[in-house]
C-alpha cells in the first residue's frame, strides 16, 4: 500500500480493496518500525489519526466520501493543529498545542485527509539541511548519511521512505522545491498568497508559502485543488478562482516555451548536474516544448538580498517568543530583562539566533536604508527580470540546488556555503511567483531536482507540464534502495 | 527676560468601533481581565492581523472634518520593542505613510480671539495592552483586553503658546471626534489621551528650545495643569543657567508636577518597517466622497448656524455648539419653546448648574428637552414669572412632573387678573402708611427707586405669582395718583 501515490490510494479506497483504518495503521506501523532511522516525525498522533481514519469510513459506509476522505499524510510541524503540538523543531515551543488549527490543516480536516502526524523540520523553517532542528537532524532516506533538505526535510524523509504518501511543507526561499529535489519528490511552491497562511508560524511572512511535497504532480494537483483558495483571515491571501488542478494535466507540450537563464547555465555550474539537467531538458523537448536562452540579470543580488529581508522579517516575527505569555520560559527569572534574554537563549538554537540578530542589525536606524531598503529594491529589480522573461517564455527552468543531497554536516559549520544552497530557488519567493521541482535525473544514484518557475498562477501549467514529464520518465517512480 | 512656550499636542482618540483594529474581539471597557483578547490578540504563533475596515472610514472622516489631506495609499509600520504588554512584540502603527495628512484646527480663546492649529497627520495604531501591578505580589499580571484597540493618533503642529490654546485644541478635537461619532471622546476611560510637548524660548527667538514630552495626560484640566507646570519648571532652570534636558515626563496631579519618567539617551530603536502581514490600505476617490457627503454638520459649522438662525450672541453659540449632545439638547428646547434666546439661556444657565452640581452629563439630565421648552413656554405665556420658572424647574430636576403639573398642583400659576392684583396692592398700601406718604413727599426722580419696596411686598403677598410687570404698572398708577 506505502508505493501507491495519492491517487491511486484514492481508488483503492473507493474500491474497497482496504479501508481507511487499515492504510492508517499501515502507515503508523511504518514509522514505528523505521522512523528510528529517519527521523522525520517530531509527533505522530496515533489515537488521532485512527480516530479519524474511522470517522472516514464510517462516511465512506454513508455514501459520503470523496476523494480525500481517508487519505493519509503528514504536517509539517509549524502548521498549527488545533489539540496537536505544533513545535516549529524549536525548544522553544517545544510544548506548545494550539487551540486552533491553521487554514492548510482546517481544509485538509474538511476533506476527510488523516494526518499521520507533524514531521521535522529546521527551526522555524531556517535552514537548508534539516540540520537545524531541537529534535535532532532528519536523514535522507536515499542515503542515511545524507541530509533530506530544509527546511521541510523531515515532510520529505518521510514521503520518500513512504511513512506518509504525501505531506505538506512551507517554502519561504526553497524549502518545498530543495528537500523535494533532494528525496526524488514533486513539490510546489505556488504563487505567494494562493495559499493561506493563517495559522502557519511565521518566518518571513512576505516569502512564506505553503505547499504540498508529493510522489508525484498528480499528487500535488490533487492537495493543491484541496489547499488553495482565498482566506479572509489572511490578508495577503489572494481572491482568485481556483481552478481544478487536474483538469489540465493532459495538455500536451506542444508549444511550450523554456527559458533557459545564462546566469544559472554559467560554468558556475556543475557539470554531472548541468549534464543531468540538460538531459532532462530534452526529454522535454521530446515532448514538444522549445527552449530559448533568456538573461535573469539580476540573479547575483538574490541571495544578499534574501538574507537581509527574511531576517529582517523572521527578527520580528519572533519577537513574539518571548517567555511571557506560552512557549519556553526560563526558570526563576530574575527580572524582566532576564526573562526575556535567558527564554529566548535557552529557546533558540543557533542559527535562528544568527538570523534574529542579522534582522535585527538590518532593520535598525542607521541601517535600514543601506540593507532592507536597498534589498526591498534589489527586490524589485529581480521581479522585473521575471516579468521581461515571461514575455518570451511560459516557463524557466534550472537546476532545483547546485547539487545533490550532501552529507549531514559537511556545510553546517559555514552558513555562507549553506545559504548557496538556495541560489536556483531563492529568487522565486522574492518575487513571489510559483515553482515545481521534480525528479529529473540522478547523479551518483542520488535524485537530482529540476525546477520550473512560472508566471504568476501558473500553477496548472508547472503541474501539467511535470506531469507530461512524468509520463514519459520514470524518475519520479524510483524509490530509495532498501524501501520494501 | 519674557519667555514664550511652544506647544505641540500628540492626542490618542480610541475609535469607537465594535471591534479591535486587527481581530474580532470586543473593545469594551470594564469587562474582566483577558475575557477579550483572541488568538489574534495574544500573538500566538500562526496569528494574522486583518484590518477593521471600519477604522479607516473613521480616519477619513476626522480627515475630512479637518481639512487634511487623505493618503489614498497608506500603510502600517511595524514598531518593534518588547514590553510584557505588547503580545507580538510589535506595535503595528503608520510611520512612514500615515492615512490622514497636513490639516487644520480653529480654536476659539475665552478673549474671544480665535486662532488656527496646523495638524501635522494622524495615523492609526492599535493600543498595547495592560500591565497590572498592585493585585498580584511581588508578580506582574497582564490583561490583553486592551490590546488591538484601535487608535487615531492625532499630532498637531507646534503651533500653541500657552496652556489655555492647548486645552481650547484639545476640547476642539473633543467635540470634533464626538460630533463625527467616531469616538465616544470619554477621558475618564482613557478614550482620549494627551501627551503633551512643551519647550520654553525667549520671547522673539525664532529658534526651538529642548522640549519634553510629558506623557498621557487625561483630562483637560491636568493638561492646562501639566502644561503650566512644565512651563514654569523649564523656566526657572533657564533663568538659573541650567539647561533642559529633551525626555519623557510623566504628570503627578496630587503634586502637580511633571517629574522625569525616561531621558532621549535610553531612547528605543523602533525598527520600524511595514508590517509584510498587511497590505496598503487604497483609498479610493469615491470612498472620499461618499465619507464627505456623510459627513455631519461640525462644531464650527453649527456655531456659525447658531450665530445665524437663533441670533445667538458669539459666546453663546460657542458654548452650546461645544459638544453634539449639548447642542442638540438646546435645539430641541428652543425649537419646543419658539424661543432660542430663552433656550440658551436656561440650557446654559439651569440647567448646567444643576448638572455640574450633580457632576451630569447633558445626556442623564432628569429634564427631558421637551419638557424644558415646555417651561420656557409658561414663562412666555405669562402663566409664571422666570422667578417661579426657578422653582418649577428644580421640581422637574426633581422629578415631581412635568412644568404643567406642577404649576398646577403647587399652585404657582402667575396671577394676570388685574382685579385681584389690585385688591394685593391695595391691602399693601393699606399696611404701608408711613411709606406711602413718604413716596408721596419724594422728589419725582427718587420714587422709582421707592416702588421696589412696594413690589417686593406685593410679590411676597402674592407668593410671587403676580405678574411683576402689571405689579409695577398698577402700584406706580396708584401711588402717582
Amino acid at each position: 500500500m506505502h508505493l501507491k501515490s495519492v491517487a491511486e490510494l484514492a481508488r483503492g479506497l473507493a474500491a474497497g480493496e482496504y479501508s481507511s483504518v487499515e492504510l492508517t495503521r499501515h502507515f503508523l506501523a511504518r514509522i514505528r518500525e523505521r522512523d528510528g532511522t529517519y527521523n522525520s516525525f517530531i509527533t505522530v498522533c496515533e489515537t488521532q489519526a485512527l480516530a479519524d481514519a474511522e470517522a472516514a469510513d464510517q462516511r465512506r459506509a454513508a455514501g459520503e466520501a470523496r476523494q480525500w476522505t481517508g487519505i493519509p499524510f503528514a504536517h509539517k510541524d509549524l502548521f498549527c493543529t488545533r489539540g496537536i503540538k505544533t513545535t516549529c523543531g524549536s525548544r522553544m515551543l517545544e510544548n506548545f498545542v494550539p487551540p486552533y488549527d491553521s487554514t492548510v490543516a482546517e481544509k485538509l480536516r474538511d476533506a476527510g485527509a488523516v494526518c499521520l502526524g507533524k514531521t521535522n523540520m529546521d527551526e522555524f523553517a531556517m535552514g537548508s539541511s534539516n540540520e537545524n532542528s531541537y529534535f535532532g537532524a532528519v536523514r535522507n532516506p536515499w542515503g542515511e548519511n545524507r541530509v533530506p533538505g530544509g527546511s521541510s526535510g523531515g515532510s520529505a524523509a518521510a514521503v520518500a521512505a513512504r511513512l506518509a504518501p504525501i505531506a505538506t511543507g512551507t517554502d519561504t526561499g526553497g524549502s518545498i522545491r530543495q528537500p523535494a529535489a533532494f528525496c526524488g519528490l514533486t513539490g510546489l511552491k505556488p504563487t505567494y498568497g494562493r495559499i493561506s497562511r493563517y495559522g502557519m508560524v511565521a518566518f518571513a511572512s512576505s516569502l512564506d508559502q505553503a505547499g504540498p511535497i508529493a510522489q508525484n504532480a498528480e499528487d500535488a494537483a490533487l492537495m493543491m485543488n484541496v489547499l488553495a483558495g482565498f482566506d479572509p483571515r489572511d490578508s495577503t491571501s489572494i481572491d482568485r478562482t481556483v481552478p481544478d488542478y487536474t483538469a489540465t494535466l493532459g495538455e500536451p507540450l506542444k508549444g511550450l516555451r523554456i527559458g533557459l537563464p545564462e546566469e544559472y547555465f554559467s560554468d558556475k555550474l556543475d557539470s554531472t548536474m548541468g549534464d543531468a539537467i540538460t538531459r532532462a531538458i530534452a526529454e522535454l523537448e521530446k515532448l514538444g516544448a522549445t527552449v530559448k536562452n533568456i538573461r535573469l540579470p539580476h540573479t547575483d543580488l538574490a541571495i544578499p538580498a534574501y538574507y537581509v529581508i527574511a531576517p529582517a522579517e523572521a527578527s520580528t516575527n519572533l519577537s513574539r517568543f518571548d517567555g511571557v505569555r506560552y512557549g519556553h520560559r526560563c526558570d526563576a527569572p530574575e527580572s524582566l530583562e532576564d526573562l526575556y534574554t535567558r527564554s529566548r537563549a535557552e529557546g533558540f538554537g543557533p542559527e535562528v539566533r544568527r538570523r534574529i540578530l542579522i534582522g535585527t542589525y538590518a532593520l535598525s536606524a542607521g541601517f535600514f536604508d543601506a540593507y532592507y531598503l536597498k534589498a526591498q529594491k534589489v527586490r524589485n529589480l529581480i521581479q522585473q527580470d521575471y516579468v521581461k522573461a515571461f514575455e518570451e517564455v511560459d516557463v524557466i527552468a534550472s537546476p532545483t540546488a547546485p547539487s545533490a543531497a550532501f552529507p549531514l554536516g559537511s556545510k553546517s559549520k559555514d552558513p555562507v556555503t549553506m545559504y548557496l544552497e538556495d541560489l536556483y530557488t531563492i529568487s522565486v519567493n522574492l518575487a513571489g511567483l510559483p515553482a515545481i521541482s521534480l525528479p529529473g535525473g540522478a547523479i551518483e544514484g542520488l535524485p537530482v531536482g529540476l525546477q520550473l518557475v512560472g508566471d504568476y498562477f501558473s500553477e496548472d501549467k508547472l503541474l501539467n507540464v511535470a506531469h507530461q514529464f512524468q509520463q514519459a520518465t520514470d524518475w519520479h517512480q524510483r524509490t530509495p534502495a532498501n524501501l520494501d | 527676560m519674557q519667555w514664550e512656550a511652544v506647544i505641540g499636542l500628540e492626542v490618542h482618540v480610541q475609535l469607537a468601533t465594535q471591534s479591535k483594529i486587527f481581530s474580532g474581539s470586543s473593545i469594551a471597557f470594564g469587562a474582566e481581565p483577558n475575557s477579550q483578547a483572541s488568538a489574534v490578540d495574544l500573538a500566538m504563533p500562526g496569528m494574522l492581523p486583518v484590518l477593521n475596515e471600519g477604522v479607516v472610514r473613521m480616519a477619513i472622516q476626522f480627515g475630512l472634518a479637518v481639512d487634511a489631506e487623505i493618503a489614498r495609499r497608506s500603510v502600517f509600520d511595524r514598531k518593534n520593542y518588547f514590553y510584557p504588554d505588547l503580545p507580538k512584540g510589535y506595535q503595528i502603527s503608520q510611520m512612514y505613510h500615515p492615512i490622514v495628512g497636513p490639516g487644520k484646527i480653529h480654536i476659539e480663546l475665552e478673549s474671544g480671539e480665535s486662532r488656527t492649529v496646523g495638524l501635522h497627520h494622524a495615523h492609526l495604531e492599535e493600543d498595547a495592552g495592560k500591565s497590572l501591578h498592585e493585585d498580584f505580589h511581588g508578580m506582574t499580571g497582564i490583561d490583553l483586553n486592551r490590546a488591538g484597540t484601535p487608535l487615531l493618533e492625532i499630532v498637531s503642529e507646534p503651533d500653541m503658546r500657552s496652556a489655555e490654546e492647548a486645552v481650547a485644541f484639545l476640547r476642539k478635537l473633543h467635540a470634533i471626534v464626538t460630533y463625527l461619532g467616531v469616538s465616544d471622546g470619554d477621558m475618564s476611560q482613557g478614550s482620549m489621551r494627551c501627551d503633551c510637548n512643551v519647550s520654553v524660548r525667549p520671547k522673539g527667538q525664532t529658534e526651538l528650545g529642548t522640549r519634553t514630552e510629558t506623557k498621557n495626560v487625561n483630562s483637560f484640566r491636568f493638561v492646562e495643569k501639566a502644561i503650566n507646570s512644565e512651563i514654569q519648571r523649564q523656566i526657572e532652570i533657564l533663568e538659573d543657567g541650567g539647561r533642559i534636558v529633551q525626555e519623557t515626563r510623566l504628570y503627578d496631579p496630587e503634586k502637580n508636577e511633571t517629574r522625569s519618567m525616561r531621558s532621549k539617551e535610553f531612547a528605543n530603536d523602533y525598527r520600524y518597517f511595514p508590517d509584510p502581514d498587511l497590505l496598503p490600505v487604497v483609498v479610493t476617490e469615491e470612498l472620499i466622497e461618499q465619507l464627505r457627503r456623510e459627513l455631519p454638520e461640525l462644531p464650527d459649522q453649527k456655531r456659525e448656524r447658531f450665530k445665524r438662525e437663533h441670533e445667538l450672541s458669539d459666546y453663546d453659540a460657542g458654548v452650546l455648539s461645544q459638544s453634539r449632545p449639548l447642542a442638540d439638547y438646546f435645539e430641541a428646547v428652543a425649537g419646543v419653546s419658539g424661543d432660542p434666546k430663552l433656550a440658551a439661556n436656561w440650557v446654559m444657565g439651569e440647567l448646567s448648574r444643576f448638572l455640574n452640581q450633580n457632576e451630569l452629563a447633558i445626556g442623564q439630565s432628569p429634564v427631558a428637552s421637551e419638557d424644558l421648552g415646555q417651561l420656557i413656554l409658561r414663562i412666555k405665556d405669562n402663566t409664571i414669572s422666570g422667578k417661579i420658572a426657578k422653582e418649577v424647574f428644580e421640581r422637574m430636576w426633581n422629578g415631581e412632573g412635568s412644568a404643567d403639573n406642577i404649576i398646577d398642583k403647587q399652585g404657582l400659576k402667575q396671577v394676570t387678573d388685574t382685579g385681584a392684583i389690585e385688591g394685593i396692592i391695595d391691602e399693601v398700601l393699606a399696611n404701608s402708611a408711613q411709606q406711602v406718604e413718604n413716596y408721596r413727599a419724594a422728589p419725582e426722580d427718587r420714587r422709582p427707586k421707592m416702588l421696589g419696596y412696594f413690589v417686593g411686598q406685593v410679590m411676597k403677598a402674592s407668593r410671587g405669582k403676580a405678574n411683576p410687570a402689571q405689579v409695577n404698572e398698577l402700584l406706580a398708577r396708584k401711588l402717582d395718583a
